[in-house]
């Protein structure tokens, strides 16, 4: 499979694999084919999970991940992918439709937003937060204070 | 003092004799033992309930949780009275007077006994169902009157269910009515005391007829008047959980006990038709296979044995309570119970063993009286039990689940019920 | 499968709290604050009448920030956290991280810590089964299985008291091992309770699995096909129940899983009824792990050889185990510090409560809360 792909995409697919878990680095131009690819031709119909990291001092601030895992094989894999600040991704939801609530809390932790994605609104925060906890640089010490102002009429959430 | 003594010779009902002064006491006594039993049943229902549900319920409130229905009126007494602000003020204050009007009324032709009623009716059956129906009325005015979305759908659902169940029960009451035209004149009776004289004269209590017509329609009641006291497993318009809290949602205090007050009178106006229609009324069990004055005085000293048996069991409670200094008081209050209890119990007997071996009228017919309203009481109050047993056993039906029942399955089979029951009474 | 994701649009809410009584669709919140819903969730109905037409959750009540936290703590301190997202299966919570971060050292716990792992992770899996049948028959009307679930769920919290000394957050495991030896006479407790609780269970299906009005209330009530089911990843009881034969006990072993013999229930029609079926024989399987596992457990040390401060080489890792509710995911990335550099919780509840808008289309208000106690979420483990 793994060839196939490389074969396929040249220099935009890395294969790799740590601690017996295996994963693929792919470019970002290659993002809704490719999830199409492995869940058509490949049975990995579920997807497990959708996440970020951020690194801010890296050009490309984000790694985003889809978990995903099929059943006929019984084997689970890793897509990668890195964009800058600012940009976006082309959703998921036409895929697996579990995508929905799981890029809505990548955009409300990270501020990445998905393409294409029915209804990206904030899911664990109010709607009105300002900022997005989980970068490096959101301060717990010293975040928004608006919206404790607004919606609680107190001075500060600290 | 004339009209005092001579209800005691009379063989009618104060009502039916003209006897004004007891037929106000017996209105009086009715009043006060609807109270009273609806304290019991309070307690009751949460010490069952608990019991049920490996708990203990109440007992702090007094010992062993006896005076908590009194420490629950109190508290809603003293409740702020909210009436919300766009309410209809007079029809949210007519709604719960409503329910306990047509609750209450029915208690007039309740036959205790075969002169123990305030009155005897002879379209007594069709009044009880028909003033017991208007309680409807007081739930949709309920919930229309709250002026808020979820006690009108409440509100609408309970009145949906009460009226739809009512055609069962009016079917399982017909067929039993039908039982009482099989006497040797060949007339049957609606009034609730020729139906109990019915089943003693024709020797049998009308559950066991034509076995198993008579007990199916029995069944029928039983399952229809659940549901029309909105009681568990009907209980969806008015339980907690669900979306909609119910018609008496927006009633806080008085007015919320007064409707408490109304189901459970409802409740106890129910079982009494269920009791006097197929159970034999007043009779007590075995009238015909342990007949003779033997059995006779065994069984009329049930009532003072069943209290002095109840103040045992509370003297039991007395022994076991722990002798901290701290339970002093409730030692105390529960010893006092028990004796009380047991007092009267002594004094049933008394009165039972004075009627047995002398011959004034007012003692004997006293003591028949008191056997015959014990018998009917015993027979509600295992209705009661029963009602308490449902609430802490079964799920909930859902309200088109509630609906099919009532329609798709009690109708067809209580008119069938119906047509075989005629059809066996003309052929027997 | 693409059809579905038309469904899921958002619902056209402008004022959500008003209720409009002459139009045909009405609008009605189950705030956070409700008997039914199993912690501090809003779920916010468009109906027809009584029927349902679509449902959004606003979920985020309970959050915590726990994984923020995270990477401000270091992997040991973390430890304790991970058993306050769900803290009705707090066990599993804990042996979900403990093995992550020890995949990530590359280290193994020694056949009896995953013994012992084994028997406390079970029976806190019968104990959040037994939370799950009492509420779930609470909200359908059924009072009395809550409080034989809950006099029954005290001897294993019990046993957890005697273990680690608390009942529910029990943080019962450490990265490499666990930390205690069997207390004197877990041995006894473990075997009294194997004795002690299948006529329970018995006594649970008595009143319910028969009764007229449960099944009447819970078959063929928030049905979910399989396709549907994994299109949205639902996993656990309620991915059984809708026919998938797939638990990561048995297809991805871990903590010496593959010892054990033991079933996977499997349902056929994904109704509420089935998920319940699966549940309580569940329960007995678990029984029945707990029976070989405390049967055979071997001799040996009860923690690895892990450095005193934990300092994983630089890598990603994600960890999944059968959690009581569903997969439970641990997706940890190291920088090579003490501290993580990310660590995502993969939530089963989460996933699941996504499910609840095609579950309860075309259902009845009253099946609304039924489904939503079936899924068998827990807030703090939607929220983190």
């Amino acid at each position: 499979m793994v060839d196939k792909y490389k074969r396929q995409y040249g220099s935009g697919l890395e294969a790799l694999s740590y601690l017996g878990q295996n994963y693929f680095n792919v470019d970002r131009s290659l993002i809704p084919d490719f999830l199409k690819l492995l869940r058509d031709d490949e049975h990995f119909d579920y997807c497990v999970d959708i996440t970020a990291v951020h690194y801010p001092k890296r050009e490309k601030q984000f790694d985003v991940f889809w978990i995903l895992y099929s059943f006929p094989r019984n084997e689970r894999i890793r897509v990668k992918t890195q964009i800058a600040d600012g940009k976006s991704l082309p959703s998921a939801v036409p895929i697996w439709a579990t995508a929905n609530w799981l890029e809505r809390e990548v955009y409300d932790m990270f501020g990445i937003t998905f393409d294409g994605h029915p209804d990206l609104k904030r899911i664990l925060l109010p709607d009105g937060w300002k900022g997005f906890p989980l970068r490096k640089d959101y301060d717990i010490l010293k975040q928004d204070q608006e919206w404790v102002q607004i919606n609680l009429g107190i001075e500060s959430g600290q | 003092m004339n009209a005092l003594m001579s209800y005691f010779g009379s063989k009618q009902t104060p009502g039916v004799a003209g006897n004004q002064l007891w037929a106000l006491i017996y209105i009086f006594i009715i009043f006060a033992g609807v109270a009273v039993i609806v304290i019991c049943m309070n307690w009751l229902e949460r010490k069952v309930l608990a019991h049920f549900q490996v708990r203990i319920g109440p007992m702090r409130v007094g010992p062993h949780g006896l005076l908590q229905p009194f420490a629950d009126a109190l508290k809603l007494l003293t409740k702020e009275d909210i009436i919300p602000q766009e309410a209809d003020k007079v029809v949210f204050w007519m709604a719960p007077v409503i329910g306990l009007l047509a609750a209450f009324t029915v208690y007039i032709v309740i036959p205790f006994g075969p002169t123990q009623a305030v009155t005897d009716m002879n379209i007594g059956i069709l009044f009880m169902l028909g003033v017991s129906s208007l309680g409807v009325l007081g739930i949709v005015t309920a919930g229309w009157a709250s002026n808020s979305h979820y006690p009108l759908i409440g509100a609408l659902r309970s009145s949906a269910q009460m009226v739809s169940y009512e055609v069962a029960m009016g079917l399982a009451v017909v067929s039993a009515i039908l039982m009482t035209s099989l006497n040797r004149d060949g007339t049957g009776t609606l009034s609730m005391l020729g139906i109990v004289q019915a089943q003693q004269q024709q020797g049998i209590w009308f559950i066991f007829k034509f076995f198993p017509l008579g007990l199916i329609a029995f069944l029928i009641f039983a399952i229809a008047m659940v549901a029309e006291t909105n009681r568990a497993p009907f209980d969806l318009p008015e339980a907690e959980s669900e979306l909609t809290a119910g018609f008496h949602t927006e009633y806080s205090g008085l007015r919320w006990s007064l409707f408490m007050l109304g189901e459970y009178a409802a409740m106890i106006a129910v079982s009494a038709i269920a009791v006097t229609l197929w159970l034999g009324g007043w009779m007590r069990p075995f009238p015909n296979g342990l007949a003779g004055a033997g059995w006779d005085f065994f069984f009329a000293l049930w009532p003072g044995l069943t209290f002095i048996g109840l103040g045992g069991l509370a003297f039991l409670g007395v022994v076991r309570m722990p002798s901290a200094q701290f339970f002093k008081i409730q030692r105390v209050g529960l010893a006092i119970f028990a004796l009380a209890l047991a007092g009267l119990g002594g004094l049933l007997i008394a009165i039972t063993i004075g009627a047995h071996y002398s011959q004034r009228n007012i003692i004997a017919s006293t003591s028949a009286g008191i056997a015959y309203v014990y018998w009917f009481l015993l027979k509600v109050a295992v209705f009661m039990y029963l009602f308490i047993w449902y609430r802490a056993t079964w799920p909930r039906y859902r309200f088109d689940q509630l609906m099919k029942v009532g329609w798709k399955v009690l109708l067809p089979i209580s008119l069938g019920v119906l047509i075989v029951t005629a059809i066996v009474g003309m052929i027997l | 499968m693409n059809d579905r994701t038309d469904a899921l649009s958002n619902l056209d809410l402008e004022t959500p709290e008003k209720p409009y009584l002459d139009s045909n669709e009405l609008i009605i919140n189950m705030g956070p604050q409700h008997p039914a819903t199993h912690g501090v969730l809003r779920v916010i109905l468009k109906l027809d009448g009584e029927k349902v037409l679509g449902t959004e959750c606003v979920i985020g009540y309970l959050h915590r920030g726990v994984e923020k936290i995270a990477e401000n703590r270091t992997y040991t301190m973390f430890n304790p956290y991970v058993d306050r997202m769900d803290y009705v299966a707090a066990v599993s919570n804990g042996l979900g991280y403990c093995q992550a971060v020890e995949k990530l050292l590359n280290v193994e716990a020694p056949p009896r810590a995953n013994y012992i792992r084994v028997i406390l992770t079970e029976l806190n899996r019968i104990a959040s089964h037994q939370l799950w049948l009492g509420t779930h028959a609470l909200d359908i009307g059924a009072m009395t299985p809550l409080f034989y679930t809950f006099r029954d769920r005290e001897e294993i919290l019990k046993i957890f008291e005697k273990y680690c000394g608390a009942r529910l957050t029990t943080h019962a495991f450490r990265i490499g091992g666990c930390q205690y030896e069997t207390y004197a006479g877990f041995e006894k407790d473990v075997k009294n309770f194997l004795a002690f609780f299948p006529p329970k269970i018995d006594e649970y299906e008595e009143l319910l699995t028969g009764n007229r009005i449960w099944i009447e209330r819970t078959k063929n009530v928030g049905v979910i096909s399989a396709k549907d089911a994994i299109a949205f990843g639902v996993t656990g009881p309620v991915l059984r129940a809708s026919g998938v034969k797939w638990d990561i006990r048995k297809a991805q072993p871990y903590a010496n899983y593959a010892d054990f013999d033991f079933e996977i229930p499997i349902g056929q029609n994904g109704d509420t009824y089935d998920r319940y079926i699966v549940r309580m024989i569940e329960m007995r399987q678990s029984l029945r792990i707990i029976e070989q596992a405390i049967n055979g457990i071997p001799e040996g040390p009860i923690m690895a050889k892990v450095p005193k401060v934990i300092k994983p080489p630089v890598g990603e890792i994600y960890h999944s185990i059968e959690a009581p509710k569903g997969e439970l995911g641990y997706f940890i990335v190291s920088d090579g510090s003490t501290q993580p550099y990310r660590v995502r919780v993969r939530p089963p509840s989460f996933v699941n409560l996504q499910a609840l808008d095609i579950m309860v289309r075309g259902m009845l208000v009253a099946d609304v809360v039924a489904v939503i106690g079936t899924l068998d979420i827990v807030l703090g483990e939607v929220d983190r």
